[in-house]
Formats: C-alpha cells, sequence, structure tokens
C-alpha cells in the first residue's frame, strides 16, 4: 500500500517536471529520472506529447508578437547619455556617498549603512540628491520611520528621475505634504508617505499629480496603506 | 542560453558596470526582442512595451554594479521587467489598458471554434494559450520560452519552486479546459 502510494507521488512529481524536460531546464539528474518513467510508462509518455505540443505553440505565439521599434533603443541610449556625465564624476560620488552613509547610519543597523555606501553610482547620486535635501534644508520633510504621527495617508514606491535635483524633489515633497520613510530599496526604489491622503479621491489626485510629474518622478506605485 | 553565452553577459555587465556603452549595446541587442515580448505579454501594449524595455535596460545600466552573478543576466533582466510590467499595470486603470490594447493588438487569428472548423488545432492552441490569465500566460512563457529553470523562475517571479511547479500544472490544466471547451479534448487531465 505504502509503496503504491510512494509510486503514485513519484509519478505526480515527475509530471510535474515535463514541462522543463520539453524545455531542456532539467539537471542531468531530474532529467534521466523523467526519461526513465517516461519509458516504463505509456500514458506519461502520451501526457509529455501534449507538453510538447504546448512548447511548440508557446514559442510560435511568442514569435509572432514581433520585435520593438528602434525608438526603444534611442530612448535609452538617450537616457544613458544624459547620465554619463555623472557616472564619470567619481570625487562627487564620493562626497555624497560620505554623506549619505553617515546619514542612513542614523537609521539603520550599521551593516545596512554599509551596504547603502557600497550601492550603485547612481543610486547613490539619488540617494545623495535627497540625502543632501535632507541635511541641508531646515524646512523639509524629514527622513524618518512611519508612526502614529500620521494617523491616514498613503504610501507610494517611487523612482526619482535622474536629472531631478535636490531643490525639485524638496518643492515636491513640501507642497504635497510628503515624506520619505524608507529606501533607497532594490531598483532605487523610495517609499514616500503622502499624509493628507483620506479618501480614495485624494490618492487618486495624487497618483495623477505623480504621473504628471514625470520630470522628477520616473515611476511610482501604490504600496500599502500608511499607519 | 549557453553556457558560453552565460559567461559573457557577466563579462558585459561588467564592462557595463565601468560604464561600457559599446558593452550596452550588445547586452541590449542580445536580449531586448525578448524582453520586450515578455512585457508585452503581460502589459498587452506594444508602447507601453517599448517604454517599458528602455527602463528596464537603463536599470541594467544603473545597476550593473550591484549584479551579484548568482543567477543568470536574463533572469536578473526579466526579473525587472517582470517588476517595471506589473508597476506600469497597477498604474493604469483597467479600461485604460483594455483600449489601449484593443486599438495596438491586431487580432488577425480566427476565433476558437472557427479554428477548428478549420481543423487548426494548433491555431486553437494559440488561442488557448492568450485566453489564460497573465499569472498562468507568465509561467508558462518563462518555462517554455524564455526555457527558465524551476529555480530561475521562482526567482523571477518570487514564490517558492514548489509553487512553481504546482502553477504550471494548474496553468496546462487550464489550457487544458480551454481547449476542451473550444473542442479539443486531449484526454487530460
Amino acid at each position: 500500500m505504502n509503496t503504491m502510494s510512494e509510486k503514485a507521488t513519484d509519478r505526480e512529481e515527475i509530471e510535474y517536471l515535463l514541462p522543463w524536460h520539453a524545455a531542456g531546464t532539467l539537471s542531468r539528474r531530474d532529467a534521466e529520472r523523467v526519461e526513465r518513467a517516461l519509458a516504463s510508462d505509456q500514458e506519461l509518455a502520451r501526457r509529455f506529447d501534449l507538453v510538447r505540443e504546448e512548447l511548440s505553440e508557446t514559442i510560435h505565439l511568442n514569435e509572432s508578437l514581433g520585435a520593438p521599434s528602434a525608438r526603444a533603443m534611442e530612448k535609452l541610449f538617450a537616457a544613458i547619455d544624459a547620465e554619463g556625465a555623472h557616472r564619470r564624476k567619481p570625487g562627487l560620488a564620493m562626497d555624497v556617498r560620505t554623506k549619505v552613509a553617515e546619514f542612513f547610519s542614523a537609521f539603520a543597523p550599521r551593516t545596512l549603512a554599509f551596504a547603502s555606501a557600497a550601492a550603485a553610482l547612481v543610486i547613490v547620486l539619488q540617494a545623495g540628491v535627497i540625502g543632501s535635501m535632507v541635511l541641508n534644508s531646515p524646512e523639509q520633510p524629514s527622513y524618518k520611520a512611519a508612526s502614529a504621527e500620521h494617523p491616514v495617508g498613503i504610501n507610494f514606491y517611487v523612482n526619482f528621475a535622474p536629472k531631478v535635483t535636490a531643490d525639485e524633489v524638496t518643492k515636491f515633497l513640501r507642497d504635497h505634504k510628503a515624506t520619505i520613510i524608507d529606501g533607497p530599496r532594490i531598483q532605487g526604489t523610495y517609499q514616500v508617505q503622502f499624509r493628507e491622503v483620506a479618501t480614495k479621491e485624494d490618492t487618486a489626485r495624487i497618483l495623477r499629480e505623480l504621473q504628471n510629474s514625470r520630470n522628477i518622478i520616473a515611476s511610482e506605485f501604490e504600496a500599502t496603506p500608511a499607519k | 542560453m549557453s553556457a558560453n553565452q552565460a559567461t559573457s553577459d557577466e563579462v558585459l555587465i561588467g564592462r557595463i558596470a565601468k560604464g561600457d556603452r559599446l558593452a550596452m549595446q550588445v547586452l541590449f541587442a542580445r536580449h531586448h526582442v525578448r524582453v520586450y515580448r515578455f512585457v508585452l505579454r503581460l502589459v498587452g501594449n506594444p508602447t507601453t512595451a517599448e517604454d517599458l524595455i528602455s527602463e528596464v535596460f537603463l536599470d541594467v545600466w544603473r545597476q550593473a554594479d550591484r549584479f551579484e552573478g548568482r543567477s543568470a543576466v536574463s533572469t536578473w533582466m526579466l526579473a525587472i521587467a517582470r517588476f517595471k510590467a506589473l508597476s506600469a499595470l497597477r498604474k493604469k486603470p483597467d479600461e485604460e489598458l483594455d483600449e489601449e490594447t484593443a486599438e495596438t493588438i491586431e487580432d488577425t487569428a480566427d476565433t476558437p471554434d472557427v479554428a477548428l472548423e478549420k481543423k487548426d488545432k494548433s491555431a486553437v492552441l494559440r488561442q488557448c494559450l492568450e485566453k489564460l490569465s497573465p499569472e498562468h500566460k507568465e509561467i508558462i512563457d518563462l518555462v517554455y520560452y524564455h526555457e527558465k529553470s524551476v529555480e530561475e523562475v521562482a526567482e523571477i517571479v518570487g514564490i517558492p519552486e514548489n509553487t512553481v511547479k504546482t502553477r504550471m500544472f494548474y496553468a496546462r490544466k487550464k489550457l487544458a479546459e480551454l481547449l476542451k471547451a473550444a473542442g479539443v479534448e486531449r484526454g487530460w487531465p
């Protein structure tokens, strides 16, 4: 009985692996295991034929999607060119990096502070823009953890535009009564809390305003509601 | 993807981290079509997909010095692409995306019923692949078209490996149900 159920489980496991076997992406050991099962199980072999059929048509479907126009490449390299100068200013970067590392070390464990300091140059520059804004401007919204201080609000994850200046970020945050509460995360994303948001209409308005501020906010998506 | 290409992708990333624009062009030429198709299948709009792949490769340019080589470069890029695509989907109201999709994707294929009348089982299968949920489309594309292993899919989608296997199984099961509804009985499940 036990052997039968073991066999059934093993067969089920093999069946789960059939798509990867068809695509040739299994480890040698798993591939051999599947091959042995296929050789001794006609029904499994029939099902494998169905998998191969699906694989073939999925490739056909994707290949029929065409390719992007040259616009995608032009846009990319225009953006890279725009950033080029920033990547070649190590002196400035080191200066900003030190400043940002000191800033973040006040809020995060030492290891995280150094991890932030070791982040990609552009991310550091972005952090530097925001860091210097927080450090140098007395009237600025501050970088601090979300707390019960703000009973309502909405959080968005945002990526700042590559060429944004400290003044622009400062003004944007002040105008929207917003605070950076986390970041930079992977891909240079920051979490920003908009405090004066209580209704769905407010959220929709903020989203529209973010989307209309592409010179400052490159992209955004809504995070969990602020508590 | 061959082991040699995997290695040279990593070499390219190393050069990109140092600001090598030519290495970026090579990487873009090598991967942009597949990344575009992956994004297009998620967002359903060619213009949006083009914008997003520019953003994906710009992130690669910016973050190349943080790439640790624990996964293939293509896996890393697909993970970034997925993040961008889902962010774009969250930003736009459903109706806007649907309208754009309807306007920009030319549907020249027969409906499943018509295709079946023409005895074109392959076309029916492709029609049914289009009808899957985004979650199921995504996993089927990653496994069959992008040739990603269980571990790589888990990394791209951000789910455990066992969930990858069961999700793929249920995606295939759903596909079989759609085929059955379109008149194609395959005797499974």
